[in-house]
């Protein structure tokens, strides 16, 4: 192994030098011959019936080629956007997804819903014939909040109770039983903040119709162009399969909010057939606010039953989430099985019965945002476990280490549906302690109360489960995909490499990472191996990125492609050293044969394959390229101990991060820097979800946080300095034995965070965000 | 956007002829603020009159114990100025980096945002605003919620900022804008002690009853007790009137603590 750039190695990303010098290619620095500018016009109203729609004044327009309504998509056989996954509520009847047109047609449903769509010869035009769009509207009552919705005014005629579905997980008998038995019940009432997720890079999209094949190709910013492909050609109606090709180029910032099938990309390449032209279309930041799914919005109430020394019994969990004015495409899954499945944590709790109602609203969508329903239910059981530390007048720490599932229990099977199958949650939670000076914290708090401050800690013990998996199990429980990973190696005559991905990179760093593992593994140098992803032009059907599934899944496909390219490269070998395949060794990059003495290298053999001279062609075919499909057995299962420590002024009600140690388990580890780096970027989005960001509508239903004036996002200057520590278990089910990192910081550092402050000001809760305004109402509550 | 005029003008003459003539005419300096505006098309003028190849507009110069801005000078350059560390460092804390590298004085003060940090220094430090008719008391100038004495057309050249003997700001930002939730100049000048409060009411005003309590007594001490009225104080998303009624005692503490220190 190369000891500069093999696994393990922070070999600087390949990818960083087209990003920083700005020659990244980008949906939108993409331009074809003809192109036309598109403007969606978009719902000023949170809820109305859309009476008629004039469009003469905006087809009057200078340079406006064509303005579309929704009608004319349904008419056309466009069918509705759909949720990927049908979640079955505790009844037994599947959840109401209401109809949801890509460009509405009868009535509208939240504030920026498109209705009609301008395509002209440039931008402005298009603008301007989107304003002169004249909508009679009949506005009816919004619904906006989570809590009350459900005995709310009823949004769709198909969801009485404004209910998407009633489910539940767990042994609820069990768990109440637990409580009649148990000496002590904590009770939390929580709220989890909706999020906006503000990638850098606007979604855009680029659709061109080329007449001659009767092809189309969309060009957008999508983290699974495949899936984007299936849904617009099997379940949109937009072009049969064969004939749509999706390429997702650049992508500057998903964090979930690109998985999703959207209108703006299904009317761009449906309309770009109907005018004949190609139309692209780029969300200005306003857009993004308004109709960018957004993430989170639940609101809770947790029990947990304990006995008096603190052994966790049972966990009741009823929580109400949000989904928005419709079901994107996986926003039903996201406070279900991947919310309830992980309420144990990393808790030996043996009986948990969680519900959650899904409810509408006349707001954006919610689908998974960096996380996807992990930081919800770590921010539940860590706010709720440090709670009733506190009402036990117990350590939070030793409570915690007197429940965790202990080393020797794995694999363990959860009350909630998951088997965890390794950790060590002592040992990332002892590194953590020492790093974060643990034992001296009162001289700290001594001191900030010295100063007039108030001094807080807080501790988050996250689990989380990542590269949702196996296919076969998530199909039977509602999905509509498999989840398993394509990969296809490619050997160049000279012994370079290409991969094929269908995972997707969107600032993770893949062309380093996926290259690292190839170049470990084959012993060729890390420059020879090229990564290509995002276009299913090129590689095979693949599930894309989120969920932490990349290494896990993407990785292992490839390490499995690999496997083959070693079998057939031993059978070349084998045939030049004049023996058999099971005779011929690979290891760092040679080929080599006991009853030999020069070992070939893998150039060598790559020549071999492709100049067939020295091989039966009868027997072996030419060549050396192999795929591999990789379906994991589970979830991987990273988890880890953070640890936070908050001063707070109390004149001003500001909080100041003073120490911030997240020490993570990922198992094995590819490239260290990439990973920190990960972290790094989740720490910011989860300190940013406590401390700074709220997505809040009006009661009329307006974004009030439609821009950066009134939206912060986390800034640098907002955060500590991260003490980033690892620990590791591998995971035993994937050949790679890594879990995945992407979303961990984001999951873990709300409750640690909250739980700092709430001790700090000695309360039970702050609702999040916990902004100087919130922390100053809270200390005048008390005062 | 909306299609517009762009219009150079290369005097003050002109400048005032340019905007004269047209039926609707906006000026232009750093486009902090106009730009945005006219790219949400929340703002749609015939005419923009850009000023800023203006000879002398931007020049900042000293003299007889007063600091001389011009209305052209961008934040970023009265952050570099050394006269009034308070003033300097007031600029230095406006928006970002790029903000500060555009957004001028002149534009701050005509534009009047209830939230914009110069208002606090013009009152706090007693400042006079010089405009190609006339010349304006800071007291006189700001007179409610972006509303300016400031006639039609008439444009701001420079303003004049006395050097106090000693003076501090202290401005709590809002976490997502930058901008000023409050922010309070506190200086002990040649005429006596003024306090300036921008953020916190629908434009910057003086706060006598502090002015008066640090005449006698320049010490954050002297401060408690004094009650501040808030009834008439902004209350949006990021803070009630209550909560803006506070940070005008902590910030006014802060700043005389600074200037102290
Ligand atoms: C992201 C961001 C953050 C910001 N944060 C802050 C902050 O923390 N604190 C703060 O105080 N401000 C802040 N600002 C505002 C910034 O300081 C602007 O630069 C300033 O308000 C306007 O100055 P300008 O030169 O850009 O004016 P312009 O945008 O060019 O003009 C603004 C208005 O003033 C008029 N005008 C301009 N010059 C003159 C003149 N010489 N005479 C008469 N009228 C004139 C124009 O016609 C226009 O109506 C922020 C702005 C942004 C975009």
């Amino acid at each position: 192994m190369n000891a500069e750039t093999g696994i393990g190695a922070s070999v600087l990303r390949k990818e960083d030098a087209r990003f920083i010098t700005g020659k990244g290619q980008y949906t939108d620095d993409i331009s074809v011959f003809g192109q036309t500018h598109c403007v969606f016009v978009r719902s000023p109203h949170a809820r109305a019936k859309i009476n008629s729609i004039n469009t003469d004044a905006a087809m009057a327009v200078d340079g406006v080629i064509r303005v579309f309504t929704g009608g004319e998509l349904v008419e056309d056989g466009i069918g509705d956007l759909p949720c990927g996954w049908v979640v079955t509520s505790k009844d037994g009847t599947p959840m109401v997804a209401p109809p949801h047109p890509p460009i509405a047609t009868s009535v509208v449903n939240y504030v920026g819903e498109p209705y009609a769509f301008v395509v002209a010869e440039t931008l402005q035009a298009a603008r301007d014939g989107a304003e002169a769009v004249e909508a009679d509207f009949e506005i009816l009552e919004a619904v906006v909040d989570t809590a009350t919705a459900s005995s709310s005014t009823q949004i769709h005629e198909n969801a009485p109770s404004n209910q998407a579905y009633d489910w539940e997980l767990g042994d609820k008998e069990a768990t109440d039983a637990a409580f009649a038995a148990a000496d002590h019940v904590t009770t939390l009432d929580i709220t989890n903040n909706r999020l906006i997720p503000n990638a850098i890079e606007p979604r855009a999209a680029l659709g061109s119709y080329d007449a001659a094949s009767s092809t189309y190709t969309l060009y957008t910013t999508s983290q699974n162009p495949h899936v984007e492909r299936v849904v617009l050609a099997l379940f949109v109606n937009v072009a049969p399969e064969a004939n749509l090709r999706v390429i997702s180029p650049d992508v500057g910032g998903g964090f979930g909010s690109k998985i999703f099938v959207y209108a703006e990309e299904t009317a761009v390449i449906w309309a770009s057939a109907k005018v004949g032209r190609p139309i692209k279309w780029r969300a200005d930041r306003t857009e993004s606010f308004l109709a960018d799914a957004h993430g989170r919005d639940h609101v809770t109430k947790a029990e947990l039953a304990l006995s008096s020394e603190g052994e966790m019994l049972g966990l009741r969990v009823k929580t109400i989430a949000n989904m928005g004015a419709y079901l994107s495409t996986f926003s039903s899954s996201v406070p279900t099985y991947l919310y309830g499945t992980l309420m144990a944590g990393q808790y030996k709790t043996p009986a948990i019965y969680v519900e959650t109602q899904a409810v509408f609203t006349n707001t954006a969508p919610v689908d998974a945002y960096r996380g996807a329903g992990r930081p919800e239910a770590t921010y539940v059981v860590e706010r709720i476990v440090e709670t009733a530390a506190r009402e036990l007048n117990m350590d939070p720490v030793e409570l915690r280490r007197k429940n965790f599932i202990p080393p020797d229990a794995f694999p363990y099977q959860t009350p909630v549906a998951l088997e965890y199958d390794t950790g060590n949650y002592a040992a990332s939670m002892g590194k953590a302690l020492e790093i974060a000076d643990h034992d001296s914290y009162a001289a700290r708090k001594a001191a900030s109360e010295g100063n007039g401050k108030l001094r807080g800690r807080g501790y988050s013990c996250y689990i989380e489960a990542c590269g949702i998996a196996p296919s076969q199990l998530v199909i039977s429980l509602g999905a509509g995909v498999g989840l398993f990973e394509s990969a296809e190696v490619r050997v160049d005559v000279s012994g370079s490499v290409t991969v094929m991905t269908g995972s997707h990179s969107h600032g993770q760093g893949h062309e380093t990472t996926f290259a690292q593992l190839v170049s470990d593994r084959l012993g060729i140098p890390f420059d020879s191996v090229n990564v290509i992803h995002g276009d299913t032009g090129r590689s095979d059907y693949g599930l894309g990125t989120y969920g932490s599934r990349s290494i896990a899944v993407g990785g292992s496909a490839i390490d499995r492609a690999l496997d083959k390219i070693i079998a057939k490269g031993k059978k070349i070998a084998a045939h030049m050293f004049e023996t058999t395949d099971d005779q011929v060794e690979f290891a760092e990059g040679q080929f080599s044969y006991a009853g030999s003495n020069e070992p070939k290298p893998f150039a060598e053999i790559a020549g071999a394959a492709y100049i067939p001279a020295v091989y039966p062609l009868d027997e072996l075919e030419p060549g050396l390229s192999e795929k591999a499909f990789y379906d994991p057995q589970n979830f991987t299962y990273p988890a880890g101990s953070y640890v936070c420590e908050v001063e707070i002024d109390p004149s001003t009600g500001v909080t100041e991060i003073q120490k911030f140690v997240a020490v993570d388990d990922f198992g094995n580890v590819i490239n260290p820097m990439i990973v920190e780096g990960q972290v790094h970027g989740g720490l910011a989005q989860g300190i940013g979800q406590a401390l700074l960001e709220h997505g809040i509508y009006d009661a009329d239903g307006n974004l009030s946080t439609g821009s950066y004036m009134d939206y912060a996002m986390p800034r640098a200057a907002d955060l500590p300095d991260f003490e980033v520590d690892m620990t590791s278990t591998p995971c035993t089910h994937n050949p790679l034995g890594v879990k995945g990192c992407g979303e961990a910081g984001a999951i873990g550092s709300p409750a640690a965070v909250m739980n700092a402050i709430t001790d700090a000001l000695g309360v039970k809760d702050v609702p999040m965000p916990a902004t100087p305004h919130t922390v100053w109402e809270t200390i005048q509550q008390g005062a | 956007m909306y299609t517009f005029n762009f219009r150079r003008a290369s005097n003050l003459e002109e400048a005032q002829q340019l905007h004269q003539s047209s039926s609707d005419a906006v000026y232009v300096s750093g486009g902090m603020t106009l730009i945005p505006s006219l790219k949400l098309r929340l703002a749609s003028p015939d005419d923009v009159v850009d000023l800023s190849r203006i000879d002398g507009l931007s020049a900042i110069s000293s003299a007889d114990g007063v600091l001389s801005v011009g209305a052209m000078a961008r934040h970023c350059d009265v952050a570099a100025t050394t006269d009034i560390p308070a003033l300097a460092a007031l600029a230095n804390r406006i928006g970002d980096a790029q903000v500060r590298n555009r957004g001028t004085i002149g534009g701050s003060l005509a534009n009047n945002d209830p939230a914009a940090d110069y208002p606090a220094a013009v009152l706090g430090l007693g400042a006079t605003i010089h405009t190609n008719r006339r010349t304006i008391a800071g007291d006189d100038f700001f007179v409610d919620l972006f509303e300016t004495a400031l006639d039609d057309g008439e444009i701001i050249m420079r303003v004049d900022f006395p050097t106090p003997k000693r003076a501090a700001y202290a401005k709590f930002a809002n976490q997502a804008s930058k901008y000023a939730v409050v922010g309070v100049m506190v200086a002990e000048t040649d005429s006596g002690v003024r306090v300036g409060v921008t953020g916190a009411g629908a434009c910057a005003f003086r706060l006598t009853s502090f002015e008066d309590a640090l005449s006698t007594n320049m010490s954050a001490s002297a401060l408690a007790g004094i009650d501040v009225d808030s009834s008439d104080f902004n209350s949006d998303l990021h803070a009630s009137a209550a909560y803006r009624g506070s940070l005008v005692t902590v910030m006014a503490k802060q700043a005389v603590e600074q200037l102290t220190a």
